[in-house]
């Protein structure tokens, strides 16, 4: 590695050349983050309706589930390549969607312990079946919970696809391996950048989802 | 597995890794790489722990700020450590100071900047939370600001500011991991290298090092929470 | 209209049964209040009708029918269930909430719109509330929406679980005078779980008296309960304020008022001295051709009582109002008496005396 003597500086003209390539990190970054969490969200449900179902699982999943997120991700990738090899995509995602589950699940399985029993209760009274109440009424009331855990696992997630650049993917870990390879400030910097003002758009559209999904959460009090 | 190893084979060569005295000695041993990885987390948390309690008790006892802590977290969260890496690399390197050992202070900022918002936002969560109804009867008895604090506002707080510290050095001990890339040798140093050297035991056994710290890291800190628990024994949930 | 025959509950792991061989009449259009201590399955007895609880032992009939006959989502739809936390749908608009058993039975929007019309303006619901939602409420009209909501699709049976035990005493005291003048519009089979011995006399046609473990004490309407109380634990749980209970129960109109020192505006000035030396006051009261006017004192009285400018009475009573409260207007008032008046017309007055004789014969 050869050190970079010169004061470091932003490069504004590199940033202009090369707006294709950012166009595309964004966009590979993007679709690495929506297979996370749309993977993630999918195995969530159904643990959070076992758990739901037969309350005594719910410990073990949380512990399974914690201990894959305390593992870290880069240790994850890790395990998976020799398993699945160093570039395949699989080993990106299965780490990814691993970090999602705890974030989900507690939110999901929280959201619906949450409803009200009283408002349960009162559902049962007037004639709902179990099943139409868990549709009609818990899920709804749940969902700002569940958004929530969304909104955190994508955030969590478009941090941590930064590092699927080690396993052979594309984002904008790309430009951060090669400004840390060049010592090259403005690519390093336009990895990091992009990844937080990626986060800061996904976030703030969700916020917008969880406001169309329950527009009576801002109402009244 | 690749080129149609089997299993049994994969472990046996990592066993035989493990086992290899070379690999057990030396700055590129598993002692010294792992003195390295911890020296770097406590020393990052340490600095995050006198930049950020301080304050965020000092909101909490206040209720000020609370809307800071909030988008501390989320910005925390969407902040790549692994970018910060990559931005303070170059400029530290540009600084002749702080230029060594390679990629230590590039490293040592972005963990501080990665362990300050948990530990921020619980120690507030805890001090602010911390029941009305206690924090006036403290009051009534005649008790000043900083008694009041000190014997009631942080006792209460004190398993929530455990979990925040807690949370922090687990994030800070797996992420330590990336100082490899920027040249400072920690447990990372074997993923960095093995994939370089497509050498996958010295990656699985990297990943399976760095793994296990995190596993202990949480364990060992959530008994020290548990000790610090008031009331019924229980393990409080970290606010993030 | 609602019969349980030797009903019992034993819960899993309890050591007695929550309610024990409980058997009950209920006859069609009646309000029946369950009264009793905590633990005493009140709230089990009335959960065991809509079968949010089944029961271990026993028969329970609604309408001639075992409510066993039926799915337990289908007899609820038949059956207004209303409980203290309302559990009013925070996600659904009031139109919606109110709507919602209507539409479970499959009811076409234009005739779910109108019967959600219909039942607000029943209880008293402005309509411009209706597209609000739930949380944006006070808890008065939250509770009236919980109301409208178990009368959606017209049920001849009401099971009502402490509705109004969350609001305010002040708020509570109007819920329960508009519930019962709905009732008296609907004549719905009522069955009202309370904790509160005041709510379940004054709104009771018949109160059933629980003791712990489900046993029925009494059953009984409220005045005879208060009149005679069939053993210790009903005395007991009626409290040292029975007798003042049971003058809430009774109009003023049960009582023959006396002519008290009150005279027309007619009648000559010494007259007036006559009245109120053989009453022992020193005031008279003025009527003018039936109408009450008001009070005059002693020294005001000049040669004509045409001249005299009458003062209001404080307090009137009608003959609706109860007893308990005529004893209060007497003893605060200064003179030991209250007037009653009858749509202005003058009729008489009640002393503590005649109170007491109320309660005592």
């Amino acid at each position: 590695m050869t050190l970079a003597q010169e004061r470091p500086t932003i490069d504004f003209g590199w940033i202009a050349d090369n707006l294709d390539e950012i166009a595309e990190a964004t966009l590979d970054h993007l679709t690495l983050t929506a297979i996370a969490v749309t993977a993630g969200l999918v195995l969530s449900v159904a643990l959070s309706l076992v758990a739901l179902r037969w309350r005594g699982t719910y410990a073990p999943i949380t512990w399974f589930t914690g201990v894959l997120y305390t593992i870290p991700s880069i240790a994850l990738f890790t395990f998976l390549v020799p398993i699945f090899g160093l570039r395949s995509i699989l080993t990106a995602e299965i780490a990814l969607v691993s970090y999602t589950l705890l974030i989900l699940i507690r939110n999901i399985v929280a959201g619906i312990r949450g409803v009200p029993a009283g408002v349960v209760e009162a559902s049962r009274g007037l004639g709902m079946t179990t099943r139409r109440i868990f549709t009609d009424v818990q899920v709804p009331l749940a969902l700002p919970a569940i958004v929530a855990g969304v909104r955190v696992a994508a955030v969590t997630t478009i941090g941590l696809v930064t590092l699927t650049v080690l396993v052979g993917q594309g984002g904008y870990g790309v430009f951060i391996l090669r400004g840390i390879r060049r010592q090259f400030l403005t690519e390093a910097l336009v990895g990091t950048l992009g990844s937080v003002i990626l986060a800061v758009v996904v976030d703030t559209a969700l916020v917008r989802l969880q406001r169309v999904v329950s527009p009576w959460a801002r109402a009244g009090r | 597995m690749g080129e149609g190893r089997k299993v049994s084979e994969f472990f046996g060569q990592v066993v035989a890794w493990l086992t290899d005295p070379a690999n057990w000695s030396g700055s590129r041993g598993v002692p010294g790489l792992l003195r390295a990885h911890v020296g770097l987390t406590v020393a990052a948390l340490a600095a995050a722990c006198v930049l950020s309690l301080p304050l965020a008790v000092y909101l909490g006892h206040r209720h000020r700020g609370g809307l800071l802590a909030i988008s501390v977290v989320n910005i925390g969260r969407a902040l790549p450590s692994f970018g910060v890496i990559g931005v303070m690399f170059p400029i530290t390197l540009a600084f002749a100071l702080i230029r060594s050992p390679l990629g230590y202070w590039a490293t040592l900022v972005a963990m501080v900047v990665l362990a300050m918002p948990p530990m921020f936002v619980n120690a507030y969560t805890g001090v602010s939370a911390a029941d009305p109804a206690l924090v006036e009867a403290a009051r009534g008895m005649g008790m000043t600001e900083s008694q009041t604090l000190r014997r009631v506002e942080l006792p209460l707080a004190l398993p929530l500011v455990m979990a925040g510290i807690r949370t922090a050095a687990v994030a800070v001990v797996a992420t330590v991991t990336l100082g490899a890339w920027v040249g400072y040798n920690t447990l990372g140093t074997y993923i960095f290298v093995g994939f370089a050297q497509q050498d996958d035991v010295m990656v699985f056994v990297g990943g399976l090092a760095v793994a296990i710290l995190a596993v202990l890291t949480e364990v060992g800190l959530g008994g020290v929470e548990r000790m610090t628990a008031w009331g019924p024994a229980r393990r409080r949930r970290s606010v993030d | 209209m609602i019969r349980l025959h030797e009903v019992g509950k034993m819960f899993p792991g309890a050591a007695a049964p929550a309610v024990d061989r409980l058997s009950l009449d209920i006859e069609e259009g009646e309000l029946v209040t369950l009264v009793g201590p905590s633990g005493c399955g009140k709230t089990t007895t009335l959960k065991m009708i809509n079968r949010l609880i089944e029961p271990s032992t026993g028969v329970i009939e609604v309408g001639g029918r075992d409510v066993t006959s039926l799915e337990p989502h289908v007899l609820r739809r038949g059956i207004g269930y209303v409980i203290q936390q309302v559990g009013l749908f925070p996600h659904r608009t009031v139109r919606e909430n109110i709507g919602t058993v209507p539409g479970l039975i499959g009811w076409d929007e234009p005739r779910i719109s109108q019967r959600v019309d219909e039942l607000a303006e029943l209880v008293g619901l402005d309509q411009e509330l209706l597209d609000r939602y739930p949380t944006e409420l006070s808890g008065g009209q939250q509770q009236r929406v919980g109301v409208a909501r178990a009368l959606g699709a017209d049920p001849p049976v009401l099971l009502m679980d402490e509705p109004f035990g969350a609001v305010d005493p002040i708020v509570r005291a109007r819920l329960q005078g508009e519930f019962l003048d709905l009732q008296r519009r609907l004549d719905k089979t009522v069955v009202f779980v309370t904790h509160d011995i005041d709510e379940a006399v004054m709104l009771g046609d018949r109160t059933a008296i629980l003791n712990v473990g489900g046993i029925l004490e009494q059953y009984d309407t409220p005045e005879r309960i208060l009149a005679a109380p069939a053993n210790e634990f009903v005395a007991s749980f009626l409290g040292s304020e029975r007798g003042l209970r049971r003058l809430g129960l009774r109009p003023v109109s049960s009582v023959t008022p006396v002519q008290g020192p009150v005279i027309d505006i007619s009648a000559d000035v010494s007259t007036a001295h006559d009245v109120m030396q053989r009453h022992g006051v020193e005031w008279v009261g003025l009527t003018d051709g039936g109408r009450l006017l008001g009070w005059v004192p002693m020294s005001e009285i000049g040669d004509d009582l045409a001249t005299a400018r009458p003062r209001p009475f404080l307090v009137t009573l009608t003959p609706t109002d109860s007893l308990r409260r005529a004893l209060d207007a007497v003893v605060t008032g200064h003179a030991q008496m209250a007037v009653v008046v009858d749509e202005g017309v003058y009729q008489g007055m009640i002393d503590v005396a005649k109170i007491a004789a109320e309660i005592t014969g």
